[in-house]
């Protein structure tokens, strides 16, 4: 049996998903191939039909300026789409973390040359130990940092030995 | 935690302890940005660019919050851009003048180890807002801290100059130091409502800290001496005064002025 979109979205769960859905259709204007979901900013979706939605987004680092870019293309994103009413809630905690970096995140950040974060910052104790980074062109494990900051606050710069490409690596927080 | 010895602190003193640590992070993250385009190594630019941009964020969470305590609707804007010197709070060591490069790192390590300490502390505080804004900016503090730390290493455990340099520095900045410990009423308020961590805790941790990296970095640690200034009083450097006048050019040029 199927069900009509519209029916689809008359119901709380519908309405939620057609949401989620449209934000997945938000980039982050720093690195576009990922959307705002597969960055794990996205922290909630509540909706009920006929009511308010409520999106909780929360930033990844606290002075990155594309926050308040991302949330006029939310807010754009669900207008557009004839959901007006969306209030945007900013949530501080937990703080974010790249381990919220959603699988499929992570391979596309792979493929677009970005060596994906390694995982879990249980302390800031932890990135004082350094891992090996793998190079997301030739996967050599041959690299060293150049830059402990890249072209965003979220990425370092290194440069793979074996393969001599540069190459922007997300970081771990 | 004991109830019976917990206290509430005054607004006031709410207030002035979360602009404290708001107004170091944004005076902070001013003089890092004065290197943009001027550091010696792109990376270095780009590594200055970036602290000062997490500093700056941690500022506007930091202010956000000290206006919402104060009640009298000053925003995050009006209070970065319309006080005068002597009301900021920031610790008297951010406001120093960068210097050389080598200065810049030595000012950047006491300050980010200081803030990693009382981050660390200040997220499991009774005041759960600072408890939240802490956690966030611990995470990046960490960053700021592996950073500093590693240039100090490398230009104290470098060259005959380059240590010289560091070491004069370091020796010109300690002094700065003593502020970061010395708990006055509002400190002590916020101690005892058990949101502040104790003075003498956080300053164990932060020896331990900064004496690991001289260590690494072969430089002396310089001898404690009297402190005469009080930043966090409102008691500031010549330096604070030219620094805002920069920074707040076009809100005194253009009041109101938004774009």
């Amino acid at each position: 049996m199927s069900v009509a979109a519209s029916e689809l979205e008359s119901t709380a769960a519908g309405l939620q998903a057609a949401v989620w859905a449209l934000l997945a259709t938000v980039k982050d204007p720093e690195i576009p191939i990922l959307s705002i979901v597969d960055l794990g900013i996205v922290r909630y979706v509540r909706a009920a039909p006929g009511g308010a939605v409520h999106v909780g987004l929360t930033p990844t680092y606290s002075g990155c300026p594309a926050t308040d870019i991302i949330r006029r293309a939310v807010e754009k994103t669900l207008a557009c789409s004839g959901i007006s009413a969306a209030r945007l809630e900013t949530v501080l905690a937990p703080p974010w973390t790249s381990d919220w970096i959603t699988p499929a995140g992570r391979l596309k950040l792979q493929a677009y040359g970005i060596a994906p974060p390694a995982t879990a910052v249980a302390t800031p104790k932890q990135l004082f130990r350094v891992a090996p980074i793998a190079c997301p062109r030739c996967a050599s494990s041959k690299t060293r940092r150049v830059s402990e900051f890249g072209s965003t606050p979220c990425k370092a710069h290194y440069l793979c030995t074996a393969c001599l490409e540069p190459f922007d690596y997300f970081k771990c927080i | 935690m004991n109830a019976d010895v917990t206290t509430s602190p005054t607004k006031d003193a709410r207030f002035e302890y979360v602009l404290r640590l708001a107004d170091t992070s944004l005076i902070l993250g001013q003089r890092l940005s004065e290197w943009v385009g001027h550091a010696p190594a792109l990376e270095e630019d780009l590594g200055f660019a970036n602290i000062s941009l997490d500093l700056i964020g941690q500022a506007r969470l930091l202010l956000s919050y000290a206006g919402e305590i104060e009640g009298r609707g000053r925003s995050e804007d009006t209070l970065a851009f319309l006080r005068d010197a002597a009301e900021f709070r920031n610790l008297t060591l951010v406001e120093q003048q960068n210097g050389d490069f080598g200065r810049t790192v030595v000012r950047q390590l006491l300050a980010s180890a200081f803030q990693l300490e009382l981050y660390s502390a200040l997220q499991g505080c009774a005041d759960t807002r600072l408890a939240e804004i802490a956690a966030k900016s611990l995470k990046e503090t960490a960053y700021h801290l592996r950073y500093s730390a590693g240039w100090v290493v490398r230009l104290g455990d470098g060259t005959a100059a380059s240590r010289a340099r560091v070491q004069t520095a370091l020796n010109e900045l300690w002094p700065f130091t003593a502020e970061m410990f010395a708990t006055d009423a509002v400190d002590a308020e916020m101690a005892a409502a058990l949101i502040a961590p104790r003075a003498a805790q956080l300053q164990a941790s932060w020896l331990e800290r900064i004496d690991a990296v001289l260590t690494e970095a072969t430089l002396a640690r310089p001898a404690d001496s009297v402190f005469p200034w009080h930043g966090k009083g409102g008691v500031h450097t010549e330096h604070l005064g030219y620094l805002l006048a920069e920074m707040q050019f076009l809100q005194r040029a253009y009041p109101g002025c938004s774009w």
